[in-house]
């Protein structure tokens, strides 16, 4: 069989594999369900995540040793992670392939021919680790932006399953939304589609990984390379070229992805891979000089302390990140969130959402709560987020410490913040309405919203009395709108008397309930009270523990009379509300 | 060629040409003509055509309207309530679809006594393909996340374990209704296609304390029919209750008093909200189960507003001793 067979088989693979892995990314028990499906197999291989938390943490979370695989087969064979493995590679291989295909040899050698923009990347990666590098400055981890496989999984995960599978339903029960998702999409297209301009544009021009593997492979055992000095220059091997590494002369080993379409096309067989260095040169190091290095490197150390400028990880922190249950405090979090959406994608009630950039750039497509979508808050029975995050930015925390029961009871609950009324929305507190759906929702035991029970008279509600007849009132005014006392939440005060609950009324009677008397009958000339019966509600901030369910059932929609903020947060000491006992 | 040649050659490009245009001209025509429209768009959208619940009920029977069940275990209660109401080939004939609606409506463990019990659902299934049911569908509109609460509540396996088909929400299952005479049920999207398909309902619900409503019963338990915006209905969540009374008429419901929520109802959240109360109530008057039911609170009948509405309203009647219930003790 030919090695390029192999290579696609492989390719294809790892393609199928990394889309199965999308697809079952759902919490449940059934064979196309989370289960114990290692989803996160393509994220621990990416030794980007590995070397960037490495950095940014000093410690290696245990997973992340799948990295180690990956570098140490990279150093032994070359890049055959871009040309073997990688989904996204895979995904830019095809793209390429189908839109270059109807071109002329020629053309396709053009298109091949290494470009000195292919140095972009590497300036991309040392600005990312210069980023992560200084944690005693500032190091926070950006590298999951442009990381082709969290940006993949992102992409699959948040946009092109849901899409597809709005119609059908079958992996997700609800429509699912993404906010923001058609920027997300917006770039995954154009990069995408870049490759009918420039095949494999991605993968030669930006990827950060790419570019480490390329540094890393260096000192690779094997390589392709010439196994003459001389040949007839014909430049076929160009033709089909994957990693724009010009194999015809000087190959550069740090641009090869391993793809063997030279060695395919080369009908002399010159082309091998082999040992010994390519017998007509090669050149290993990647295309930067020690001013282009220095410059990036320089530029990623002084981004990280620029984007906190804002001071939004000290007192001008935004409120409305609120964060899932069991994430590290912000600037831990930061140096491990690398943006894949693992989390958004498993969460059941579809409340975590890529972020935006209110409260900072570094905000950017992290996970946020907005309780406004999806089908229910944060759900109290639910660790799930915490399970799937790869590196450990959202902890996978038991049931036990999440709702401070067994282990946890002394420290209590993960709070994600506290709800706050708005009382000027609110119907009971506003708009003399009863209500109390927040209160029926809070899932929390005892509940964080209580009620207090108050009569208020109502509009236009003080009357004259004409005549009392056991329990009927008639009076002298002709107001009142018929039916509109009767649903059971509207008394009648009397001075001297018990308030009596009102069964039914016409515009110029009320009638109480019938096993209600006054203790002093009204008379003729006096005047009742209509009132409404309230019960309105409080945030009880020593329960509350910010899930957000109250927020998503107010009925007063669009802008919500109870929302969640994240003060109150247990996993930062700075934003705690509540005194401890 | 020649100059004749040529010209027939024109004339029929020409006349080729004129064809294509004609039709071109007919069609922008007629579509034009179809699409036509003098009045312009109204003010709120249509909802399309209304749909109407179908009526489930059966036939009444003197003496065999309501029966409370005293005892233990639910499966026990709930056999020996329908026998003696008549056997369940009175409520279920040979070949029938019949509907189940628990209440699924929080991701709560059974063991709260937030939902109705699994094991409670389970022996009803199973009593319906007893009885020669040819499908038995187990459905409900849930508050929190339906795939969550549906497996956290244990009533997904429960009723998939005994052969019903457990049937999801999703939007192309609502359709709009409007309750003859009803105030707030106007235009208003209920959970319908589970329904519309079958031939009897059977309703089951926990009894429970509701901080809003004072209680949630079997009445209560119709609200997981209506979708939209719901919450805004408790503003008004007597009448509301009673409109949908009168908008369900089902074959059978069944209350669960073997563990009452008696506290911070309608979620709890604790066992020590729980109390045992060891009574199952079967009935074909929904207003005289919840008239019962809520005894098993503390309650009368006349706390509850929803149940006077409901019987002036012509839904059942709260006065259950009238109906001469059959009272019984099981182990």
């Amino acid at each position: 069989m030919k090695i390029v067979h192999v290579r696609r088989i492989s390719q294809a693979f790892f393609f199928s594999l990394f889309v199965w892995f999308c697809i079952v990314s759902t919490v449940g028990d059934k064979f196309w369900q989370l289960r114990g499906w290692p989803i996160n197999l393509f994220l621990w291989l990416d030794p980007l995540s590995a070397i960037g938390t490495a950095l940014t943490t000093h410690t290696l979370y245990w997973p992340l040793l799948w990295a180690l695989v990956t570098i140490v087969s990279t150093i032994i064979f070359g890049r055959f992670f871009c040309g073997w493995v990688c989904p996204f590679g895979t995904l830019h291989n095809f793209v390429g392939f189908l839109g270059n295909r109807k071109k002329s040899p020629s053309q396709k050698i053009q298109l091949n021919k290494y470009r000195k923009a292919q140095c972009i990347k590497y300036i991309i990666l040392i600005l990312l680790l210069g980023m992560a590098a200084f944690p005693s400055i500032d190091a926070t981890l950006q590298a999951g932006l442009l990381d082709p496989i969290p940006l993949v999984t992102r992409s699959f995960n948040l946009l092109l399953l849901p899409i597809l599978d709005k119609s059908v339903g079958f992996v997700s029960a609800t429509a699912r939304f993404y906010e923001g998702g058609w920027f997300i999409l917006a770039i995954f297209l154009a990069v995408v589609l870049l490759n009918l301009v420039i095949p494999r544009f991605y993968c030669r021009f930006i990827c950060p990984l790419g570019a480490l593997f390329g540094i890393i492979s260096r000192f690779a055992i094997w390589r392709i390379g010439k196994t003459q000095s001389e040949c007839i220059d014909c430049k076929l091997c160009e033709r089909s070229c994957e990693g724009g590494c010009e194999p015809a002369g000087k190959i550069r080993i740090s641009e090869c992805v391993l793809c063997f379409n030279c060695r395919e096309d080369c009908k002399h067989q010159f082309i091998g891979y082999q040992t010994r260095p390519s017998l007509a040169g090669e050149i290993t190091n990647p295309d930067i000089s020690r001013r282009g290095f220095v410059l990036s490197l320089a530029s990623g150390i002084i981004a990280a302390p620029a984007v906190r400028l804002s001071n939004q990880l000290g007192s001008n922190w935004y409120h409305r990140v609120i964060r899932p249950p069991g994430a590290l405090p912000e600037e831990e979090f930061l140096k491990r969130c690398i943006k894949c959406g693992q989390c958004m994608r498993v969460c059941p009630t579809n409340v975590i959402q890529p972020g935006g950039i209110e409260g900072g750039l570094e905000n950017f497509w992290t996970p946020v709560l907005n309780n406004r979508i999806g089908t229910s808050g944060c759900q109290l029975n639910c660790t799930a987020c915490g399970q799937v995050c790869p590196t450990s930015a959202i902890r996978p925390i038991t049931l036990s410490e999440k709702l401070g029961t067994d282990d946890f009871a002394r420290v209590g609950p993960i709070r994600v913040g506290t709800a706050f009324f708005d009382r000027d929305r609110c119907l009971p507190w506003a708009m003399d309405k009863p209500c109390i759906v927040c209160e029926e929702n809070c899932p929390v035991s005892p509940k964080a919203i209580y009620t207090q029970e108050c009569f208020n008279t109502i509009r236009d509600g003080i009357l004259t009395v004409k005549k009392v007849t056991e329990n009927l009132i008639e009076t002298v005014e002709e107001t009142l709108t018929p039916g509109k006392l009767a649903t059971g939440d509207y008394y009648c005060a009397v001075e001297g008397s018990r308030r009596c609950k009102i069964a039914a009324n016409a515009e110029n009677w009320i009638e109480i309930l019938p096993d209600e008397r006054f203790e002093k009958i009204p008379g003729a000339g006096s005047k009742i009270e209509l009132q409404v019966r309230l019960q309105r509600p409080y945030v009880d901030i020593e329960r509350c523990i910010g899930c957000g369910v109250c927020e998503h059932e107010c009925p007063v929609s669009g802008k919500k009379a109870i929302m969640v903020s994240a003060v109150g947060e247990t996993r930062s000491t700075d934003h705690r509300l509540l005194l401890k006992r | 060629m020649t100059d004749q040649d040529n010209k027939k050659i024109e004339r029929r490009q020409f006349l080729t040409r004129a064809t294509k245009a004609g039709i071109s001209i007919a069609a922008a025509g007629i579509v034009s003509a179809r699409l036509y429209d003098r009045q312009g768009p109204k003010a709120a959208v249509d909802a399309g055509l209304l749909v109407t619940l179908p009526d489930f009920s059966v036939p009444r029977k003197n003496g065999q309207t309501i029966c409370i069940v005293k005892g233990s275990d639910r499966k026990a209660t709930v056999s020996k309530a329908i026998e003696l109401l008549g056997g369940i080939e009175r409520f279920v004939a040979k070949g029938e679809i019949v509907a189940i609606k628990p209440n699924v409506a929080f991701a709560s463990s059974p063991l709260l006594g937030a939902t109705t019990h699994p094991e409670l659902v389970a022996e009803v299934v199973r009593l319906a393909y007893k009885a020669g049911a040819k499908q038995v569908i187990v459905t409900d509109n849930p508050i929190n996340d339906p795939a969550s609460c549906f497996t956290l509540t244990g009533i997904g396996k429960a009723a998939s374990d005994a052969g019903a088909r457990v049937i999801l929400p999703k939007p192309g299952l609502f359709r709009h209704t409007t309750l003859p005479g009803g105030k707030l049920i106007v235009n208003w999207p209920i959970f319908y296609e589970p329904f519309a398909k079958a031939d009897k309902l059977i309703g089951i619900a926990p009894v429970k304390h509701h901080h809003r409503s004072g209680a949630s019963m079997t009445m209560k338990n119709w609200y997981g029919l209506l979708g939209g915006r719901r919450n805004v209905f408790h503003q008004d969540i007597n009448t509301i209750i009673a409109e949908l009374a009168l908008m369900v008429k089902p074959t059978l419901v069944i209350l669960d008093g073997t563990e009452v929520m008696v506290t911070n109802g309608p979620t709890g959240g604790s066992v020590s909200d729980l109390r045992r109360a060891d009574t199952l109530i079967a009935s074909t008057d929904c207003v005289a189960a919840d008239s019962f039911g809520c005894t098993l609170l503390g309650l009368k009948p006349s706390d509850l507003p929803y149940l006077a509405k409901a019987q002036n309203a012509g839904a059942g009647t709260t006065d259950y001793e009238s109906l001469k219930p059959i009272f019984a003790a099981v182990g």
